[in-house]
């Protein structure tokens, strides 16, 4: 028997009610509109798209903040929607957020903000060691423990928001944009630390990115996200090698690159009227393309 | 080429609760009329230091001017009166600033800002237009920034235009005064990588047609390469390197450039 996969989103929706001036109901944001993927354990799944496309609200229905509208979202082959998201189900997905300065609280110490999820939980046994533990496995001094976040760099930061994330001993990381506020050189540690961590722990990463070229190093499979749906999906390396869909290939054509090698890869887009054509322009004209094929 | 803009050996420090720290060291850096050039480095470098004492916008104190010389054409910036410098900066040189948002006024259509620049702009430059002149300008800049409807974008308030059309807003703006030299600070950072190609190329396209020189400031490696073809490197406020793009992103000198640029993601996967 194979052992199921460690997240798996089965047909997911999330409608959000659209209101206008005085909370009347207008319409609605289809914000994820039928997302399916499965991420075997100890593997790194990217999903990419732009701001807008619904990666938030993913994530933020895997963790149980927002309930689906439809679809199923299932934890080791387990549903974690019909009852309200127990305790259980919290502690098997932790995430980490884009902003470290702001996912900390700046009166807490850094030893008592990874306290917090260790009381919450129950933790037996040594808290104070754990938390010791916890800094080590995130390459920084144990004295940081007493420190407040604004003594600490962004990047130390972002280590002390993944070590309260690995507190409870979490199966799941979501990652939404952990690097995307970092110099290139500490996003870079930051990389390699959680790759290291993912091999040591065995743990299963959603590492949500509009970074396409980080994505190509870090994930195995990446799902492209376009207004809520993934539009194409597969093996990182096929998918950025041989893109299919028009808008991972303007995606693709976008990303601003440091050598001819990597220029050589990006698809050609054609301009309109001499401008880099939006993906809206690119769908519509692929629409035209078809239905002139259909009339021929 | 001559030089328009050179930058010698400018020293800039900062005393806060009367601790002073030298944030930048010995700075030169030239811009060519007409070049494209870029001055990259890691947040907290001293990249916009060097921004705000090019256009005068230093606020001094707590900041200090300890030594050094901006040229501009040939005249010092930092020595002029400062009637002659108001006149050059947001005329001869204008900003792109990074955050449309705070950037434009949310109470007013973007012809009502746009045409309050230009105002400024002919008064500063002894020119005489009407309120007709102005609109007929306003639209011709807007086009220029390649919207799609101009005459509906000129009645439009901030928040009914996306980011990347802010962003052209911006652009428009520096373009009103007609200027030899356009300075972008970390331009279409906060927009998404398809928007952010498209404002990139626009930018490209309106120097090369217009003849304009570009100081384009980021801290993006690959933004530099697409949009530069001569770069400066800049570490703790020091130009740790400089020279053509193509052969520092091929062979830096420097370790500081070599790490850089070993810490930039590739699309084609790990080492290429
Ligand atoms: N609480 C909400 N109420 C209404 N609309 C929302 C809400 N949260 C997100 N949306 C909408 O859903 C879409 C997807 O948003 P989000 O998941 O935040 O995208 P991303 O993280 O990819 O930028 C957007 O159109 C957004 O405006
Ligand atoms: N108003 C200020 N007061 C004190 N220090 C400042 C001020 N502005 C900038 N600095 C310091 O100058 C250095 C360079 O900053 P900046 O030019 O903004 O960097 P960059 O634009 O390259 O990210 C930093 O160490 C910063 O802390
Ligand atoms: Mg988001
Ligand atoms: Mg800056």
């Amino acid at each position: 028997m194979t052992a199921s996969p460690v997240l798996e989103l089965r047909d997911l929706h999330k409608v959000f009610p659209l209101r206008g001036t005085f909370g009347r109901v207008r319409g609605e944001v289809r914000a994820v509109d039928g997302v399916s993927l499965s991420i075997p354990k100890g593997q790194v799944y990217g999903l990419a798209g732009e701001s807008g496309s619904g990666k938030s609200t993913i994530a933020r229905m895997i963790m149980g903040l927002t309930r689906p509208t439809g679809g199923d979202i299932l934890l080791d082959g387990v549903s974690i929607l019909g009852r309200q998201a127990s305790l259980a189900h919290r502690r098997k997905v932790q995430m980490v957020f884009q902003n470290p300065g702001a996912s900390l609280n700046p009166r807490r110490t850094v030893g008592q903000s990874i306290r917090v999820p260790l009381d919450a939980h129950g933790f037996p046994g040594n808290r104070q060691r754990r938390v010791a533990a916890l800094l080590e496995m995130v390459q920084l001094p144990r004295h940081f423990a007493e420190r407040y976040p604004h003594e600490l760099s962004g990047g130390q930061k972002q280590r002390v928001a993944i070590a309260r994330a690995l507190a409870v001993e979490p199966r799941l990381l979501v990652l939404d944009e952990p690097t995307s506020a970092l110099d290139v050189s500490v996003q870079a540690r930051i990389i390699e630390l959680l790759e290291d961590l993912g091999g040591e722990l065995g743990l299963t990463y959603l590492f949500i990115s509009h970074d396409l070229s980080l994505m190509r190093n870090f994930a195995q499979t990446v799902g492209v996200l376009y207004r809520g749906r993934i539009v194409e999906t597969g093996a990182v390396a096929q998918v950025f090698g041989a893109p299919q869909h028009d808008y991972t290939r303007l995606l693709l054509a976008s990303v601003p690159v440091i050598s001819a090698e990597e220029e050589a890869m990006r698809p050609a887009i054609p301009l309109i009227n001499g401008e880099i054509p939006t993906a809206e322009d690119l769908l519509a004209l692929r629409q035209q393309a078809r239905s002139k094929e259909r009339q021929a | 080429m001559s030089v328009l803009l050179s930058v010698e050996g400018l020293s800039v420090s900062f005393t806060t609760y009367g601790r002073r720290s030298q944030v930048l060291h010995d700075v030169s850096l030239a811009v060519p009329e007409g070049a494209q050039i870029a001055l990259v480095g890691e947040s907290g470098s001293g990249k916009s230091v060097t921004m705000k004492t090019i256009m005068g916008i230093l606020p001094v104190p707590p900041a200090k001017v300890e030594g050094g010389r901006i040229l501009f054409a040939g005249r010092d910036l930092l020595t002029m009166p400062e009637r002659d410098r108001l006149r050059l900066r947001g005329t001869a040189m204008s900003m792109v600033f990074q955050d449309p948002m705070s950037s434009l006024n949310p109470v007013f259509t973007i012809q009502d800002q746009l045409g309050t620049i230009l105002k400024y702009a002919d008064r500063r430059l002894g020119r005489d237009r009407d309120r007709r002149g102005r609109r007929v300008r306003i639209l011709e800049v807007l086009a220029q920034v390649r919207m799609r409807d101009p005459e509906r974008v000129a009645r439009s308030f901030p928040i009914m235009l996306s980011g990347g059309m802010r962003q052209r807003i911006l652009i428009a703006m520096a373009l009103l005064s007609e200027p030899r030299l356009l300075i972008a600070d970390e331009p279409g950072t906060a927009l998404d990588v398809t928007t952010q190609a498209q404002i990139l190329k626009l930018l490209k396209d309106l120097v090369t047609e217009n003849g304009l020189a570009l100081l384009m400031i980021t801290h993006n490696l690959g933004v530099v390469r697409q949009t530069c073809g001569y770069t400066y490197v800049m570490n703790r406020g020091r130009i740790v390197e400089h020279g053509a793009t193509q052969a520092i992103f091929e062979a830096p000198a420097e370790d500081y450039t070599r790490n850089l640029i070993a810490a930039v993601p590739r699309l084609t996967g790990r080492n290429g």
